[in-house]
């Protein structure tokens, strides 16, 4: 058990309650002493220094900071840190293994998926939520999946080729 | 019968050379959420900023109270106009001759003005103590749009400033004036229109910010930074910090989304800097989105009163466009010196008109300032639109055919190069093939009957086409600087000993990928694979100087400067291979990849070998090494063409408008790597569809900005957004560009908007509506139908939205 994320000049003034959560994050138990008010997006990039959630826009509109929560896609800038205790949380990190991409990372390639990469992240773990309820979808599925995630450089045309191609490879792994 | 000889030259697909559709180098870490953005960078030490923004457009500031924010624990700094004044920084130079306020002294000008900053042990805290300062303000009234700004009695905005007696910042004309008034006086008709382009912001996800590390042991400042041109910001932090440049180090690291917004000097990186000299930390602010909306440059903004002198039988004689820019409280336009208002007279550059006159007028309003070249060549972008709108207005004004009227008047092949009524030199383009590729693929005729038929059951279709020419890659010199830099640009390539490679330059990709292309370009000049190639590009201490990646410059001027280091080096290696074959130079040939003897061909040598040969074995009184630098200075703009048609339906009752089909034909010249070019196109045709439909910023009365965060400021998502249909048949190399490329990464952002409209109007046709302007929302679409009325100006704010 480690703590991860404290404020120590806070802490040191004595004002500031401070609360202590347990979650799993990409399958590996922690435990941090959090601000109540700490949004959950900020403890995993600041305080498990995990960078692939990215903030864009603090409204819950952009979706660049979308997490896995127990396996549904949520805007982790408008969950506290707290709310997360006792939960599962999966970021882009948890995506590949050592050895393997995650077919979604390897669609988002292939079919020219991004171009800044501010929002993929969280556009890959949107659809990972969507291809794991629906494993087969169609383009309309895929936009109205994503959209809550917000993207300024693709148009959006190649980000739903990339999750098409994804599912196509995880039906034929399934197959197999 | 003789055989050709054989060639051992490298297949330039496979090694990722020109025209391979490689995947990019860059997508390797970003699909690992390994990207290295501003925000992800963690200093030891590292305070955090953030600023106090004014909630008044126009005010007065009576006095400022930090007191209570300077009590919060972790609070390390609290800056004010009045500190910084005290070191000659309350305002700061801005990129077009203007001041701006970096933090407010006297008044604040706009809604969201830096006021104050406060630098603490962590942003909350930060944002704490941004809370506990208190500011006295006396309001004062608000102007909002150029009518105001020059209106009898208005408030000075600028009253900073000596000789600024009113709210005009710049008049300025081009154009031939008398030959134009001539013109219109032979004219069998006059074919009028006004137009408002509004504001937008070009709104990155990713927010600007800084992360300044002062060292006093070293006196080194260095700036990690969201910028899109990185030599120019060490220039201006030389400049307004009065720090020697060789000092400062700018860094610009993955930067998630630029378009423009990205490219000027902001208050908040000044702060930052200033904080970690004064404190010798290093300082990070990282802007909401919010001030990223309200405070940073926006784009557009402006009105046009446009005329079109026509002969009845459809040829165009002349154009009058007289235009009023709406800068915000200060000209921080990010432009080239010459031109006040942009490249807006590029505009009518791809039609062969005799003669033509422009004027603007620039005025402050209480609005942000910025005026950034939001995906476009320096206001490109409404030069494209009032075109196609009032190209659109004359052939129905004319009973013309939309198609048929443009072809009419477009420049024809064989007719370069040719100079524009606004003075340009165009030099290439297919611009009739190119219509005739797009109303095959829309499948034109057909849709008028499918149109007529429709129209008859009570259902709106509609049909928009829209052309542009974009003078892109700026440079030439000549006429061409920021701040009296000239713009030109620069790479530099190391080959090493193994033959493996480094290329820098001086632009800074933001998502563009040329981390991808540039390793292509070299690898079609030297043969050397690209995956051999490592790009690198960002920092001031290691890259060439140059000016930067926006206004679709990068491969017209950063592509080329690759392209001719690359073929320094060639030159090199040729009399290297010369040593090595024992022959003279002028015997050896060349091939992809490989020197070889001219009268032997199978005895050669490979590039690789040439590499070893720099370090290892090089004749005797060369200089040992193999690496070069090129600065490029364009000759001429590059001129890329396309034509944009979109087919709408309108829904009569609703207003709501659905788009049916969208075909896009880009000549871009040659196509380095057609992959990433689709990409460019498809994404600046979603921001097309974007500015038409949904995507504004607007103010009411007060100054109030509407458009300050993406509940209101609506960005299309995947579900709104149509689908594409893009078309590479055309292509048209570049005359002076080393590889025949043309710019495109803005090309379908700059030509768009005025298809979707073009496409909503022409649904609209026999309704006595002339204008709707942009965003086509519902609610201005149904009010033309329903009261058969044109739609003007900016979207009003009603008291009870």
């Amino acid at each position: 058990m480690t703590t991860l994320y404290s404020e120590p000049a806070r802490e040191a003034a004595g004002d500031v309650p401070v609360r202590r959560i347990s979650f799993t994050i990409n399958g590996e138990k922690k435990t941090a002493e959090v601000e109540p008010r700490l949004l959950l997006a900020h403890l995993i990039r600041y305080g498990l220094r995990l960078t692939g959630t990215h903030t864009g826009c603090d409204t819950t509109n952009c979706g660049a900071c979308t997490v896995l929560v127990d396996g549904s896609a949520v805007k982790s800038c408008t969950m506290f840190a707290v709310q997360a205790d006792g939960h599962d949380v999966e970021t882009v990190e948890g995506l590949a293994t050592a050895s393997e991409l995650h077919p979604l990372q390897e669609g988002f390639s292939e079919e020219h998926g991004l171009q800044c990469g501010f929002c993929t992240p969280g556009m890959m773990m949107a659809a990972k939520a969507l291809l794991e309820r629906n494993p087969d979808p169609t383009e309309e599925d895929i936009r109205w999946a994503l959209s809550g995630n917000l993207c300024r450089c693709t148009g959006y045309q190649n980000i739903v080729k990339s999750v098409l191609w994804a599912a196509h490879k995880l039906r034929s792994q399934a197959a197999e | 019968m003789t055989q050709a000889p054989e060639t051992q030259a490298l297949d330039e697909i496979k090694i990722g050379g020109l025209g391979a559709s490689r995947k990019r180098v860059e997508d390797s870490r970003f699909i690992r959420g390994k990207g290295n953005y501003t925000d992800d960078i963690v200093l030891p030490g590292m305070l955090h900023m953030e600023i106090l923004r004014s909630p008044l457009a126009h005010a007065r500031i009576k006095s400022i109270d930090t007191s209570k924010a300077w009590d919060i624990p972790g609070v390390h700094l609290v800056l004010t106009g009045e500190m910084m004044a005290t070191r000659n920084l309350a305002w700061m130079p801005t990129l077009s001759y203007d001041t701006q306020a970096v933090l407010a002294t006297d008044k604040v000008r706009f809604q969201g003005q830096e006021v104050a900053c406060v630098i603490a042990d962590d942003p909350y805290i930060a944002k704490d103590a941004c809370e506990a300062i208190v500011v006295d303000y006396e309001p004062l009234p608000a102007i909002v749009n150029p009518k105001d700004a020059v209106a009898a009695g208005a408030p000075v905005i600028r009253d900073d400033k000596e000789n600024q007696p009113d709210n005009v910042i710049y008049t300025w004309e081009v154009g031939d004036a008398a030959g134009t008034e001539r013109a219109f006086a032979q004219a069998d008709v006059i074919s009028k229109l006004q137009l408002h382009y509004p504001r937008s912001h070009p709104s990155p996800i990713e927010c600007c910010g800084s992360i300044a590390d002062f060292n006093r042991a070293t006196s080194k400042l260095t700036v990690y930074m969201t910028t899109q041109a990185p030599h120019i910001i060490r220039a201006a932090v030389a400049m307004v910090a009065e720090l020697p440049e060789h000092m400062i180090r700018i860094i610009s690291p993955d930067i998630g989304g630029g378009f423009g917004n990205k490219v000027p000097v902001y208050p908040g990186y000044v702060c930052s800097i200033l904080a970690s000299i004064l404190l010798e930390r290093p300082v990070k602010w990282i802007e909401d989105k919010t001030g990223n909306l309200i405070s940073t440059g926006f784009a557009r903004d402006i009105y046009l009163d446009g005329e079109m002198a026509l002969r009845r039988d459809g040829k165009i004689l002349a154009v009058r466009m007289n235009c009023d820019a709406d800068h915000g409280a200060f000209f921080s336009d990010a432009q080239p010196s010459k031109f006040k208002i942009g490249l807006l007279h590029s505009a009518f550059a791809a039609y062969d008109i005799p003669t033509a006159h422009l004027t603007a007028r620039g005025t402050y309003s209480n609005k942000a300032p910025g005026g950034v070249a939001y995906r476009c060549s320096f206001r490109v972008t409404e030069a494209m639109f009032f075109q196609e709108r009032m190209v659109q207005a004359a052939a129905d004004d004319l009973g013309m055919d939309q198609a048929a009227f443009r072809r009419m008047n477009f420049v024809r092949d064989d007719d370069f190069p040719h100079r524009t009524a606004f003075g340009f030199l165009t030099d290439s383009g297919q611009y009739a093939k190119c219509l005739d590729v797009g109303l095959q693929a829309i499948g034109y005729e057909d849709f008028r009957r499918e149109q007529a038929e429709a129209r008859a059951r009570g259902r709106l279709l509609g049909l928009g086409i829209s052309t542009m020419t974009e003078p892109l890659g700026a440079g030439n010199s000549r006429e061409y600087d920021i701040l009296g830099i000239k713009m030109f640009d620069s790479a530099e390539l190391k080959v090493h000993m193994t033959g493996k490679a480094i290329v820098r330059t001086g632009a800074r990709t933001q998502g563009q990928g040329h981390e991808t292309t540039w390793a292509q370009i070299v690898a079609h000049e030297l043969g050397i694979p690209a995956d051999d190639i490592v790009v690198e590009e960002g920092d001031t201490d290691t890259a060439p100087f140059g000016m930067g990646t926006y206004a679709s410059r990068s491969t017209p001027v950063a592509g080329a400067a690759v392209a001719m280091v690359a073929r320094k080096i060639r030159a090199k290696a040729r009399k290297l291979a010369a040593h090595l074959l024992e022959v003279s130079e002028e015997d050896v040939e060349w091939e992809l990849g490989r020197f070889y003897v001219r009268s032997a061909p199978s005895r050669g040598v490979t590039i690789q070998e040439c590499a070893v040969a720099a370090y290892a074995n090089m004749p005797d009184g060369m200089e040992p090494g193999l690496e070069n630098t090129a600065y490029y200075d364009p000759p001429n703009l590059t001129w890329p063409f396309a034509v944009y048609i979109v087919t709408v339906e309108v829904d009569p009752v609703t207003g709501v408008w659905d788009v049916l089909k969208t075909v896009a034909v880009d000549d871009c010249g040659v196509r380095i790597n057609p992959m990433i070019v689709e990409g460019q196109i498809m994404g600046g045709l979603t921001e097309a569809y974007a500015m038409s439909s949904m995507q504004f910023i607007t103010f009411d009365a007060e100054g109030n900005c509407v458009g300050s965060n993406y509940m209101d400021y609506l960005l299309p998502t995947a579900w709104e957004t149509p689908g594409f249909e893009l078309h590479s048949e055309v292509v048209t190399p570049c005359p002076h560009h080393p590889i025949g490329a043309k710019g495109i990464g803005e090309c379908a952002a700059v030509g768009g908007p005025a298809a979707f409209v073009n496409a909503v109007m022409d649904a609209l046709s026999g309704t006595d509506v002339r204008n709707i302007d942009m965003p086509l929302l519902p609610d201005r679409v149904w009010e033309a139908l329903t009261y058969r009325r044109d739609v003007y100006g900016a979207p009003p704010v009603r008291s009870d939205d």
